[in-house]
């Protein structure tokens, strides 16, 4: 670090020199195989490393205040209700679905911008739901944000150079003098002109300020970014540019990200693993071969495909899909039972009664539903009846004990319910 | 190659829509900013267009300019546009009134804030039917904005016509912008990206709902959206903007399949898909969408294209070039210098974003 700094002071005015010729509005364009050859493949899963973070049982409920004088509770909005989920060392978890299923919450629990209302985040194995502020305050420097729109996350009175060096300076990492190179390293990471620091975030485009904001998210190394929505509010030409720049800076930083996106197409060429939401609940969660083409749980079939496909083209017309009827049910009262029965083309009376435990059927393959199979062939008895207790019809069966295998917890077992045999062990 | 940039050939005498060498400019401080630049399509009844481009390229533009919804004091329009055969350009606002809402309507991108937030739907629903029909009655009004949220699937229409917008959700809230649109039954609807805000699977129920209604008054839609799934869907037809032109333009399955403007391949390549072969890469466009106040020199494209080194000399930078056919058919349009599109689209591009469909292209 010294070194370099040494060096530095010399060479700025050459540095500059060298620098002003360079036209500025024409870009150097590499050929198209050059291109390719920098871009990436989907992510892959690595599971040897275990996980950096863990969440178990998370529960987030925002009350509901009556209007008038005396403002009583009177309920509350169950944003986030018992969720758990792993996300690998380096690696990334996906989490997809509607507005108002609690994505974004669940990203600013883990942040500790919200404090749970229930639940675990283990962060490496340090429990960051019950932390006071001056506890969290090393925390942050490991999970660090980044923000869906890139006009508002910047302040628009601060410098580049001030809002990316921000964090040394709250967090004492180095002294005055050594922030500038470190911001100026780091704008180079991200694919900015170290000279630009001194600029104002109104001098850059949407794709550009997105990068300032990775880049605020990089300073103090973390290891694990929050990554909510980071591209949908680029156009399309740029989406893929930031999607590579994450992809290189999680191979050269080992750092995992928890991906908060609604475009499930962004999330499966990104994340290995994915976890689809539903009003607050995990409904099923897996590697991306379980939820894309394997997916047992309705809803998933349903986003999936509501999904327009470019490849439709080439047959005309709109695909066969899977039409749900009316909005998301309002988390202050949500439906009993199963929450997306009211929306479900196949609910069936337990659906009312019972809420479907997250049961695993894969090796790396969790579903929420009494009723799991792939498209046209859910069973016609709830293969979850015996395990919980009941007889099809979810009343209580006096014969059957609620068995041990239905749990809440984070990761997955070696054993799991096979669906063919309808029972538990290996397939 | 005695062809001019129009593509006569394309134009019908049946066509609702004829737009021909449209150009729109407006003026500013720093120099005039030409939005449009010589933009020619047309659209038949029943048929739908899709409009696709980056912000900026002049799609909105473009089909604002067709309602008629520019300053006309600042804006310099020319060209033609014929809307069911009137002139639209040049057309005073109270003959232009006659057709706006009328026989043309436009669904905005946001329903929330093209929707007053100070007055009922019903009442928003019913003006745009009592401006157009004096003789009806305040009861014959609230009658058919009933019918039309109605027929936009909105629940209990009698009881949610008396609510604020802000009482919708997003959906419901399209779907009230879509029954403005249409409780005229207008021949042409400009749908101006109206699924971008939307979760998928509202987005699919908007998109079935333009196409039944569609169908059902064989009105002519035209599409702009950023999205390449939704054209792939919905249209017959897309043109592809770049800059204020067209840069490609034909029927949709052959644009989609058979690509011939590099431009269009980079929207193919930057998009990930949902069924898409985990071992095709995700290729961006490099850099940034250029400026209209200093627009590249020759082909808008190539300061951010990769493959001008497949193009002898500097043509590129130094020629813009005219939107002709190309190698497959005199109906299919391409402003670009590339000599065999179609190969080098088969052989470098479609290995890399699509391994899988490599083997099927002879």
């Amino acid at each position: 670090m010294t070194e370099r700094d040494a060096t530095r002071d010399e060479l700025v005015p050459e540095e500059q020199t060298t620098l002003e010729p360079e036209p500025v509005l024409v870009p150097e364009v590499p050929s198209f195989d050059k291109l390719a050859e920098q871009s990436h493949t989907a992510s892959e899963l690595d599971l040897s490393r275990g996980s950096v973070l863990e969440v178990d049982n998370l529960k987030m409920y925002f009350p509901v205040k009556s209007g008038g004088l005396i403002r009583r509770k009177i309920g509350d909005v169950q944003a986030v209700d018992g969720i758990s989920f792993e996300v690998p060392h380096g690696g990334s978890l996906g989490l997809v679905g509607e507005s108002g299923c609690g994505k974004s919450t669940t990203g600013r629990l883990i942040t500790r911008l919200y404090t749970p209302t229930g639940g675990r985040i283990l962060f490496e194995d340090k429990d960051m739901a019950e932390m006071s502020n001056r506890e969290l305050k090393p925390m942050r420097r490991q999970v660090q944000m980044i923000f869906q729109d890139p006009y508002t996350s910047l302040n628009p009175r601060h410098t580049v150079g001030s809002i990316i060096g921000a964090p040394l300076e709250v967090h004492n990492i180095v002294p005055k003098d050594k922030i500038l190179p470190r911001v100026q390293e780091l704008l180079e990471v991200v694919g900015l002109n170290p000279e630009h620091y001194n600029r104002y975030p109104n001098e850059f485009s949407g794709g550009q300020r997105q990068r300032i904001g990775i880049a605020r998210a990089l300073t103090l190394n973390p290891k694990l970014l929050v990554a909510d929505e980071p591209v949908s509010a680029l156009d399309v030409s740029i989406q893929a540019q930031v999607i590579n720049l994450l992809q290189d800076i999680q191979k050269e930083f080992d750092v995992a990200f928890l991906f908060i996106a609604h475009d499930l197409a962004v999330v499966r060429h990104f994340c290995p693993e994915i976890a689809v939401m539903y009003l607050g609940k995990i409904v099923e969660i897996g590697d991306r071969d379980s939820i894309y083409s394997n997916a047992h749980h309705p809803y998933t079939q349903a986003l999936l495909s509501a999904v327009p496909d470019i490849k439709q083209a080439s047959i005309g017309g709109r695909r066969e899909r899977i039409r749900l009827q009316g909005d998301v049910p309002s988390p202050i009262n949500p439906p009993s039972g199963c929450r997306f029965r009211t929306r479900c083309p196949i609910a069936q009376e337990i659906c009312a009664k019972h809420e479907p435990p997250l049961l695993q059927i894969g090796k790396r393959h969790k579903v929420a539903c009494h009723f799991p199979g792939p498209i046209g062939h859910h069973p016609d008895t709830p293969v979850t009846a015996p395990l919980l207790g009941t007889d099809a019809y979810g009343s209580p069966d006096p014969g059957a004990t609620p068995s041990p295998a239905i749990t809440n917890k984070p990761g997955y077992d070696d054993t799991w319910f096979d669906l063919d045999a309808k029972t538990l062990g290996r397939a | 190659m005695t062809q001019t940039s129009t593509p006569s050939t394309r134009l019908d005498t049946d066509d609702f829509l004829v737009v021909e060498n449209l150009t729109v400019e407006f003026p500013t401080p720093d120099g005039p900013v030409r939005a449009v630049n010589d933009l020619s399509y047309s659209v038949g009844m029943g048929e739908t267009l899709g409009i696709v481009g980056e912000s900026g390229s002049g799609k909105s533009v473009s089909s604002m300019a067709v309602l008629g919804l520019h300053d006309m004091q600042r804006t310099k329009i020319t060209g033609s546009i014929r809307v069911g055969g009137t002139e639209v350009i040049g057309l005073d606002e109270s003959g232009m009134r006659k057709i706006r809402g009328n026989s043309a309507a436009m669904i905005f991108q946001d329903a929330l804030a093209a929707l007053h937030p100070f007055y009922r739907v019903g009442a928003q629903l019913a003006e745009a039917y009592v401006v157009h029909h004096p003789s009806a009655s305040k009861r014959d009004a609230r009658r058919r904005a009933i019918e039309m949220l109605d027929r936009v699937g909105i629940p209990q229409p009698d009881k949610r016509v008396d609510d604020f917008p802000h009482q919708f959700s997003g959906g419901m809230r399209q779907r009230a912008m879509i029954a403005m649109g249409l409780i005229n039954d207008p021949s042409l609807l400009i749908a101006d990206e109206p699924t971008t805000a939307l979760d998928v699977t509202v987005q699919a129920q908007i998109l079935d709902l333009l196409q039944d209604l569609q169908r059902e008054f064989n009105s002519a839609v035209i599409i702009i959206t950023h999205d390449l799934g939704v054209v792939a869907e919905m249209a017959d037809e897309v043109l592809v903007m770049y800059a204020g032109r067209c840069v490609e333009y034909g029927a949709c399955k052959e644009l989609l399949t058979h690509p011939e403007m590099p431009y269009t391949w980079g929207l193919l390549s930057s998009i990930p898909d949902v069924s898409a072969d985990t071992d095709a890469r995700l290729i961006p466009i490099p850099g940034n969408p250029p400026s209209l106040l200093d627009p590249p020199s020759g082909c808008s494209f190539h300061p951010r294209c990769a493959h001008t080194d497949k193009v002898p000399g500097a043509l590129c930078a130094t020629t813009l070039p005219e939107l002709l056919p190309g190698g497959r058919g005199a109906s299919h349009l391409k402003r670009c210098h590339l000599a065999n599109p179609d190969e080098i689209f088969a052989r470098d591009v479609l290995a890399e974003i699509a391994p899988d469909l490599v083997e099927e292209t002879p």
